[in-house]
């Protein structure tokens, strides 16, 4: 190795060499040469070509060749896959072999290689090795499941391998279960509406008992999972919390984060009130602590996670300020996100040590630091008034000691006290304008800028400050210019006989010179404001502020909850949702908490919402499992609709309300709704929900053109303004008069929602179920004859599966949905329903619905004159049969 | 899931590449080393996102160990994992340098198949590993089939850190309490922050599969016991029970057993492992107290006295003491006086480093130096880093106690009065710091 390591790489002599010796009659020769090829491999220099002479070393008693052969074949038969074939007798071989190391090797090694051909030969291994009456090869041919279902799906599902899998959750054997939950988990992350990890109280409890006697590794696996339960009543709830807590004083601190997630899921259905609920807040705080004796990088990764429980359950952390205090040998990551934490737990209690330490942080060395500590010294200043007075003198020593960035970040956070405490601390001004010419940074410019025009009547030479910057006004940046701009109007407006010419000259400035769109606007708005109405320019331009708000960066609260829902992950290191940096299909689910106890109705799936809608994904296609929103209005309605439509006209299927626009992209506008058609009126139901600080007002709806022409049939009926955290319903009964355009998918339709804050765009789809008109029923004959004219090539076959019911059963369900049977016939123990469908605009669909007795696979064709409908049509038979 | 693990040396070399997962490239070995290795600027993250790939590293002298994946892993399991993997890979072949890692790199990608299988963590008991990859070919094969299944179970068993037979002509323990204490102090003597971060390290070489239950002067199990009825005279008790803030465990201790008796039994793995660590806040015993006086005189001239306190009994002696008292960047000369020990500025460290050999308790120390400074424009002031400690007292500032260690073992015909034990106390500074 060491001579491969510093002597020149030669290709074609060194492969030369080596295939010699690979094909040597020596086994010690044969593994050296193994050795330097998986050298050279790892280095990244192509030994594609010796594949050959290295598949031949395959047969080998030596357990340590073998795997380096392994190692290679991973490596290049994807490149090879011909070649590849060539080891699968060994594999096949080695997966009957009676030392169960080897077969495992061979299975687990047989699962990595991605080349068709070999994972054919896969399967039968595979399958003996999942009932391998050794548990070390059944724990390895777990995961080798959800490797073959990464290679390919559809295999694993015909092979009937989710079902072995789902049974070894009941094995003897701890470690087997606990990879039997990760390959699950795995593959259900892919299949979101699968019910693949059919979590019930039993399977629960089987994980409850596996989790005190495995790895650490598997461990954590089972909480992960167990994370994604929703327990159905506060009762359940609580014995889980039980079980989950001594996982707190594990060693492990990915057991104890893990532990925490569980528990702070679960905690949201305990009542408040509950004795238990206090013990269960107290018993978090200890562990917590503790992860911050960890290693460097795992602190990091806790004080992440802090930084959500700290704003979601500030409680929790109250007393531990101390804790957070800042090492003079922490890395610097560890140090900025402890001094976050410090912000967010300063309270009157403990702001005196807080700003002690902050004052001692802003002589440090590191830049980023210092800044960090600066300005949250003046967020202590808004926090907790009683200190405001010695955080505004802390922050004037420091402008003092004339630190250059110092200087611009306190200046900056001065300018918010001077916003959140008005007519107080104004003496400081004269100090702050000592330091103008230091300014460097737009922030800074910028910050300080405001503060002469805001005090502009109290500054004697606020327009000589002011004219000083309008010198280089085409370098400053847009930042800078805007506020200038303001800050001279608001001068103009002060003392409006002394700087006619300035405004004049700024105003010609932004409009005339420059090309940035904002500024121009900014600037036209001013100068015909003040041409017209000086009166209500004044009005405008001083008018009074609103305050600004205590915590500034708050992380929006239905980000926070899905991000508690995700303690430990990645997510919760980036403080985003998983959608935000995962391609593909995974983590694109948004997870949510599960609603507060109250009455047990309102966690019921009934409630629970799965937000992606707007993601491809039809609304109905949602797992139950997913999570109830603390929806207050919607939760009992939905409920009478899964019910089998108690109450209403008929007895459609209406999927629960799934959120269609996110808070966080709608300025605290949460819309969360569904389809349903009520007596053969078709209405779209909405929540709206407003998680922004202020009033919404004046809310208007309008579709894009759609491919059936849906319509809103009148405005929105929204009378009362929309406090904040409040939700209404609302229902929009739809026409169908819409212009039509064709949709790709064909169901979807674009919403745009006005409110008295701006226009927001989203898409949902509605299931085609709501154009199934109730005079569908077609004559018995006219059926066969259509069913007959219609050419073969356009017909559809899927199937449904999993479906328990009898046909008759099936048939009511369908019918409620104007889906009509006209006939039926039974061969050979085989039910064929003739079925007729018509839609709003005229369209018929013919199905023949087949099913056999005892086989919850339902076989389904569809004919149809439009064949782009009947995968729609298909979706809509789904969800009525399975709901 | 970990969808690769890369091994780097200091220049950014690749020494292990293995990759478990298809979404992985190559390409990402050296987007990490562009992106971090070589980054200009020092690393600000332990995690790094590159082009939609996690990256998370931790270093080991000068090795990088880096996990990628592309989906949303457990982070925290992640890095568990590596500093996992080092202690394997320490168990192995001892220290991790480029050298070893080289010279065992067929050693690695055996552990890396067995410890990660597609990216999730399996086994990595060293105990457990150590009966199957032995890095001895064919010999150190198992060649009987009871051999291969006592493996197998070993591994996925419920005991796994323990094999089955284990047999000792004399049965012994040896049990370390090791403590680090922290402080922070301000200038005026008044303690910022102050814990004890304590291990229990155990070295067991006990026969078969011996049943143990570790007790300790726990506050809440002596007041437990207290008020059970004892005749434990309340005043007594007081002083010699300890309130732990918080304790993790190994593996092998039963947790639901703790959090509902607050007993701590277990049965041990082999040879020498963690069995707990815990954190004490209240009534430590500081063994040492710093009393720094900085003068500035004038702008060229800095006179510092430090004076160290030993307080705790006076038969105890103290070792390996050392006070590291820092000095401005501009230093251009330092005198220094001390009455014990030798002391010396060390320019390239910017810091006088005091040393005493041993001190015992309740005595007191003084240094005194005088600093030259070269005059500066540095407009911004000497950030005054603060004096740090080191020592090592043969005491557990935290005040903890072992009170037993039984060893129950029913089926070999050896009892608890047999087995030899040893406890040992020491208590070593953490990070000691007074401001200046």
């Amino acid at each position: 190795l060491k001579v491969i390591n510093c002597c020149v790489w030669d290709p074609s002599g060194e492969i030369f060499e080596l295939k010699a010796e690979l094909n040597s009659d020596k086994k010690e020769k044969k593994k050296e040469a193994v050795k330097k090829v998986i050298a050279s491999m790892t280095v990244g220099k192509d030994v594609s070509a010796l594949f050959p002479d290295v598949v031949n070393c395959m047969q080998t008693d030596n357990l340590e060749l073998k795997k380096l052969v392994y190692l290679y074949l991973m490596n290049y038969a994807k490149s090879q896959p011909d070649m590849a074939i060539m080891a699968v007798n060994t594999f096949v071989k080695d997966c009957e072999d009676p030392n169960p190391l080897i077969r495992a090797l061979a299975v687990r090694t047989m699962g990595c290689i991605r080349v068709d051909k070999i994972t054919e030969y896969l399967c039968e291994p595979l399958r003996k090795c999942l009932k391998d009456e050794d548990p070390y090869v059944r724990k390895t041919a777990a995961v080798c499941v959800a490797k073959l279902h990464d290679i390919n799906a559809q295999l694993v599902e015909d092979q009937g391998f989710l079902d072995t899998l789902k049974d070894l959750i009941s094995d003897s054997n701890p470690m087997v279960v606990a990879n039997a939950v990760a390959a699950l988990s795995e593959i259900a992350e892919s299949h979101p509406n699968s019910n693949l990890l059919d979590l019930n109280p039993q399977t629960i409890n089987k994980l409850l008992t596996a989790l005190n006697e495995c790895t650490e590794w598997g461990q954590i696996f089972i909480l992960d999972c167990l994370a994604n339960y929703m327990p159905c009543d506060d009762r359940e709830s609580q014995s889980i919390c039980e079980r989950v807590t001594p996982r707190l004083s594990h060693a492990n601190s990915a057991v104890v984060l893990s532990a925490v997630k569980v528990l702070m899921k679960f905690m949201e259905m305990l009542p408040k009130d509950l004795d238990y609920y206090g013990t269960l807040l107290k018993k978090l705080a200890p562990p917590l602590v503790t992860l911050l004796s960890a290693e460097a990088e795992l602190q990091y990764v806790a004080l992440r996670n802090i930084n959500l429980i700290v704003q979601k359950r500030p409680e929790i952390l109250k007393h531990e300020m101390k804790v957070f205090f800042v090492k003079y040998n922490d890395p610097i990551y560890v140090k900025l996100e402890k001094l976050d934490i410090m912000i967010r737990l300063a309270s009157q209690a403990n702001i005196a040590q807080v700003l002690a330490e902050l004052k001692e942080y802003a002589t440090e060395v590191d830049v980023d630091f210092v800044r960090k500590a600066v300005r949250a010294i003046g967020r202590c200043a808004i926090k907790v008034e009683q200190s405001a007075e010695r955080c505004v003198s802390t922050l004037l020593d420091l402008i003092q000691t004339k630190v250059n960035y110092v200087v611009q970040e306190a200046i900056v956070v001065i300018k918010d006290i001077f916003r959140k405490y008005p007519n107080k601390y104004e003496s400081v001004i004269a100090t702050l304008c000592e330091n103008l010419d230091s300014l460097d940074e737009p922030e800074a410019r910028a910050a300080m800028i405001w503060i002469v025009g805001e005090y502009a009547e109290r500054i004697d030479n606020a327009d000589e400050l002011l004219e000083s910057f309008l010198e280089g006004f085409h370098d400053e940046s847009a930042q800078v210019q805007l506020q200038l701009l303001t800050a001279i109007v608001k001068l103009f407006l002060k003392k409006p006989t002394e700087t006619q010419e300035l405004v004049q000259q700024v105003l010609s400035l932004a409009t005339q010179d420059s090309d940035n769109p904002d500024l121009r606007d900014r600037g036209y708005i001013y100068w015909r404001l003040l041409s017209t109405d000086p009166v209500a320019a004044k009005e405008v331009v001083l008018a009074e502020k609103p305050l600004i708000s205590e915590e500034t960066d708050l992380i929006e609260p239905t980000l926070l909850e899905e991000l508690i829902c995700h303690i430990g992950t990645l997510a919760s290191v980036y403080h985003k949702p998983p959608s935000a940096f995962v391609e593909g299909s995974r983590g694109v689910q948004h997870k949510r908490l599960p609603a507060r106890a109250g009455s047990c109705l309102l966690y019921s799936p009934a409630a629970s919402h799965f937000m992606g809608a707007g993601l491809g994904v039809a609304p109905a296609a949602m797992p139950a499992s997913l999570g109830g929103a603390p929806a207050v209005g919607g939760g009992l309605g939905d409920l009478f609709d899964l019910g089998g439509g108690v109450g209403m006209p008929t007895g459609s299927y209406v999927a629960p309300k799934t959120v269609w626009l996110l808070a966080i992209k709608a300025k605290g506008l949460e819309i969360s709704g569904t389809f349903a058609r009520r007596g053969g009126i078709i209405q779209m139901d909405l929540s709206l929900t407003n998680k922004a600080m202020s009033v919404m007002t004046d809310f208007a709806v309008q579709f894009n053109r759609n491919s059936f022409g849906l319509a809103p049939a009148g405005p929105m009926q929204v009378l009362t303004p929309l406090s904040p955290n409040q939700t209404i319903d609302v229902s929009l009964p739809l026409s169908m008069s819409g212009p039509v355009m064709k949709m790709e998918p064909l169901n979807n339709l674009q919403v745009a929602v006005k409110n008295n804050i701006d226009v927001f765009y989203f898409s949902c789809q509605y299931p085609l179920s709501l154009l199934f008109v109730e005079d569908g029923r077609f004559y018995r004959q006219v059926f066969l004859a259509t069913w007959k004219d219609i050419p073969n090539d356009s017909e559809a076959q899927f199937q449904i599966k999993d479906i328990h019911l009898n046909s008759d059963v099936a048939s009511n369900k369908l019918q409620g949905s104007n889906i009509f049977t006209i006939a039926k016939r039974t061969v050979e123990g085989q039910d064929m329903l003739y079925q007729s469908i018509k839609l709003t605009n005229g369209i018929w669909v013919l199905a023949e619905m087949r099913i056999q007795t005892g086989n919850p696979n339902y076989t389904l064709s569809i004919k149809c004159r439009a064949p782009e409908v009947c995968q729609f049509v298909y979706q809509c038979y789904e969800l009525v049969l399975k709901n | 899931m970990i969808g690769g693990l890369f091994i780097y040396n200091h220049k950014g070399e690749v020494l292990i590449s293995r990759v478990y997962r298809d979404d992985i490239g190559r390409n990402a070995v050296d987007a990490f080393r562009v992106n971090v290795i070589h980054a200009r600027q020092q690393v600000r993250s332990p995690v790094t996102n590159i082009a939609r790939t996690s990256f998370f590293h931790i270093k080991r002298s000068n090795i990088w160990l880096a996990a990628v994946t592309k989906q949303n892993v457990n982070a925290a399991m992640v890095f568990e994992f590596l500093y996992k993997m080092c202690d394997v890979m320490s168990a192995y072949f001892g220290k991790i340098s480029e050298e070893n890692i080289k010279n065992n790199f067929v050693l690695i990608y055996e552990l890396l198949d067995e410890i990660l299988d597609f990216g999730y963590p399996q086994n990595s008991e060293t105990g457990a590993l150590k009966t199957f990859i032995t890095q001895q070919g064919i010999k150190g094969q198992p060649q009987t089939k009871e051999e291969q299944s006592q493996i197998t179970s070993q591994v996925t068993g419920q005991i796994g850190w323990r094999r089955e037979g284990i047999k000792y002509r004399r049965n012994e323990l040896f049990l370390d309490v090791l403590e680090s204490v922290n402080l922070l102090m301000s200038p005026q003597g008044q303690v910022l922050s102050a814990h004890v971060s304590g291990r229990v390290v155990m070295k067991s070489y006990l026969s078969g599969m011996p049943e143990c239950k570790f007790g300790m002067n726990d506050k809440i199990v002596i007041d437990k016991q207290g008020k059970g009825g004892t005749t434990d005279d309340p005043g007594k008790s007081g002083k010699q029970s300890i309130a732990i803030d918080d304790c993790t465990f190994h593996q092998c201790v039963r947790l639901s057993k703790f959090d509902s008796e607050r007993s701590i039994s277990f049965i041990p793995p082999d040879g020498e492992y963690e069995l707990m660590r815990y954190r004490t806040t209240k009534d430590i015993i500081l063994p040492f107290r710093v009393i720094p006086l900085v003068r500035e005189v004038g702008r060229t001239k800095l006179e510092v006295k430090v004076v160290i306190k030993s307080n705790f009994k006076p038969s105890l002696l103290a070792q390996k003491i050392e006070v590291r008292i820092p000095t401005p960047l501009n230093t251009s000369g330092v005198q220094v006086i001390c009455m014990k020990g030798k002391a010396k500025y060390k320019a390239s460290e910017n810091a006088i480093v005091w040393k005493i050999k041993r001190m015992a308790g309740m005595k007191e120390s003084q240094i005194s130096a005088e600093i030259e400074l070269l005059p500066t424009n540095d407009k911004k002031k000497w950030a005054r880093p603060p004096i740090s400690m080191n020592f090592e007292v043969p005491f557990a500032p935290s005040g903890l106690k072992v009170r037993y260690l039984k060893v129950f073992e029913s089926k070999l015909n050896y009892s608890d009065h047999d087995v030899i034990k040893w406890v040992r106390y020491i208590g070593r500074s953490g990070i000691y710091e007074t401001r200046c």
